[in-house]
């Protein structure tokens, strides 16, 4: 019998079944279901339905993050709903205004493990495969019924892996690979499947630049997309995890890692993809597709009005201190802002005691409350139409933030940094010098 | 059941930002409202012209991009019966199975259908009639089938869920 891929282990264990295969439709129960400034609505949803209790409040996690503080009173309403439902329901996972983006901060939180099920009201969901979890995004309804019944069918995916060798490049990403690799395979390259990273590449990544691989792998269309945990994922986790619930670190770290779930040997893969990523330099998304890429150096000169840092995809320390790193001593250009979010209040007191806020204050940034941004359009950095902004975030599709009639470019944070300073795109070691 | 309608084609790609743009998704949540801003930065005239009963054609990953149900939800409120597209991307197509719109993934149809003919879909025997032809598409799974046949997921949970009358 082949062997099972890392999907068809985890949503086998999410539906008490012995063994699923691809293709097979489950109801998959998920360890952790979770949403966000869209909690309202579908509070409402889940109302219309007749029901009066969630399932498991337990399981649940609501952030504040897509438009904080709110920007408008209709947003503040909003989140008086979110509140107002999570206290009637008792759902106490409700990470507030400031706190950060929901797929940062339920890492810290360490409210999912490897070998969980996770199920998020956000297209980004996927993320949380940086833990070796199975995670996929959903519908506002679907998160209703979610809530409701404490599972969702689920068609178990097929699954592709890839396998990164090599040494990582200075000043070349994770993120550069992701916009590669998509720029290799089209926008659709992923759509329905599983996608599977292991090899030395994967385990010598950092654990800030870990996330960013699952989470790009949304504009890649995929369900799901998981990095196989090693001990350095378990060092950082176990702890978190220990203090969330109350046991000691060692044995946390045990049961971690022994649920755990890696694909076999044998497992079947509809098809195979190997990078050698010490071959990779740092790449640039071009308006309005993710998978319209092109090395940085083809793209040097482009006039930017604004370079934003953040995002659940490119907002954690590594990435401030990567921009830090650039922008020391000197200034952003005339003509041109830089605003930067911490993806979390984490982050943001990290990189406020490396002092990496004063660096960047200095060279005249502009830093925001942690959460999403101008990432979606809601505020904080929106451009005006024409502007053109170069972005570490996942997307840049036509109006995402905000008018149609302006140009997102997407790059490593690095990129982003010399970018403010320069005016135009531009490589960091010019500015650096 | 046979779906009959004026058809609105466009391209590869369609994200949800263009379907129904992120910044309105805490802010509107009247369906009615929703329509009016359907495909807005894709076809201004589209939210202004559609009728009910009208279909939508794309080309590959129609519906890429966000979760936002809107993306759905506003073309359904538009009166839009089903979506033809080359490929479909995953969340745009569960959300269209749970809020009623029928997404049938069929190249095949996409070649053959122009923009503005009016084509006709018989739901039951997975086939598509236009001006060029008659084309079979594959069916949905049983458990999709079903979430349509009962209205969409709120629907059908709401049946499911309903204490037993007494
Ligand atoms: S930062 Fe952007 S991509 Fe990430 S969750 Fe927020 S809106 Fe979505």
């Amino acid at each position: 019998m082949a062997g099972k891929t890392f999907a068809e282990k985890a949503l086998a264990r999410a539906a008490g079944l012995p063994g699923v295969v691809a293709g097979q439709i489950v109801d998959a129960a998920p360890d952790l279901a979770f949403s966000h400034d869209n909690t309202a609505p579908i509070a409402r949803t889940f109302y219309s339905l007749g029901v009066t209790r969630v399932k498991y409040p337990e399981r649940l996690a609501f952030t504040m993050d897509h438009a904080v503080p709110a920007p408008t009173t209709a947003h503040a309403q909003n989140h008086v709903e979110a509140r107002r439902f999570a206290a009637e329901q008792g759902v106490t996972n409700i990470f507030d205004v400031g706190r950060g983006i929901c797929h940062q901060v339920l890492s810290e939180e360490a409210l999912a493990r490897p070998g969980d099920t996770v199920l998020g009201a956000d297209s980004h969901t996927p993320h949380f495969g940086w833990l070796g979890a199975f995670a996929a995004g959903v519908g506002r309804s679907e998160m209703a019924a979610v809530w409701a019944t404490g599972e969702l069918w689920l068609r178990v995916p097929d699954s592709v892996r890839v396998y990164l060798t090599g040494d990582w490049p200075q000043g070349v990403t994770s993120k550069d690979f992701c916009l590669r690799l998509i720029g290799d395979q089209g926008a659709d390259g992923g759509i329905y499947l599983s996608i599977e990273f292991d090899g030395p590449a994967v385990s010598s990544l950092s654990i800030d630049s870990r996330p960013v691989i699952p989470n790009m792998m949304a504009e890649f269309g995929a369900k799901n997309a998981y990095l196989a945990p090693d001990d350095s994922l378990f060092d950082w986790l176990a702890p978190r995890r220990a203090r969330r619930v109350g046991q000691p670190v060692a044995a946390v770290r045990e049961e971690m890692a022994a649920r755990a779930l890696y694909p076999d040997s044998d497992a079947t893969y509809l098809a195979e993809y190997h990078y050698d990523v010490s071959q990779l330099e740092p790449m640039i998304a071009l308006p309005h597709r993710v998978d319209k890429v092109k090395p940085l150096s083809e793209v040097r000169g482009v006039r930017v009005q604004q370079a934003f840092l953040g995002t659940c995809t490119n907002g954690r320390l590594e990435d401030l201190a990567a921009a830090a790193d650039v922008v020391r001593g000197r200034s952003v250009a005339a003509g041109t802002r830089f605003v930067v979010i911490p993806a979390s209040s984490e982050v943001y007191m990290a990189a406020l005691r490396a002092g990496h806020i004063e660096t960047l204050l200095a060279a005249g940034a502009a830093i925001g409350t942690p959460g999403c941004g101008p990432c979606m359009g809601n505020h904080m950095g929106v451009p005006a139409p024409n502007e053109v902004t170069i972005s570490s975030a996942n997307r840049n599709f036509q109006g995402r933030m905000g008018t149609r009639d302006a140009e997102v470019y997407l790059a490593n944070p690095a990129v982003v940094a010399a970018t403010a300073i320069a005016g135009y795109i531009v490589d960091p070691r010019e500015v650096m010098g | 059941m046979i779906l009959r309608g004026r058809v609105w084609k466009y391209g590869d790609d369609v994200n949800t930002d263009v379907i129904f743009p992120g910044k309105y998704t805490y802010t509107i949540n009247d369906p009615a409202e929703m329509a009016r801003h359907a495909l807005e930065d894709l076809d201004p005239t589209f939210a202004s012209q559609a009728q009910p009963g009208d279909i939508v054609v794309g080309g590959k990953n129609w519906g890429n991009g966000s979760s936002r149900e809107q993306a759905v939800i506003s073309l359904r409120a538009v009166g839009v019966t089903a979506l033809i597209a080359r490929s479909i991307a995953r969340i745009y197509f569960r959300n269209a199975v749970n809020n009623g719109l029928l997404p049938i993934v069929c190249p095949p149809a996409v070649d053959a259908i122009q923009n503005g003919e009016t084509v006709e879909i018989d739901v039951d025997r997975h086939v598509v009639r236009c001006v060029a032809g008659e084309i079979e598409f594959p069916p949905l799974s049983p458990s999709a089938q079903a979430i349509i046949a009962a209205g969409g997921l709120i629907p059908m949970l709401k049946t499911r869920l309903a204490p037993p009358s007494s």
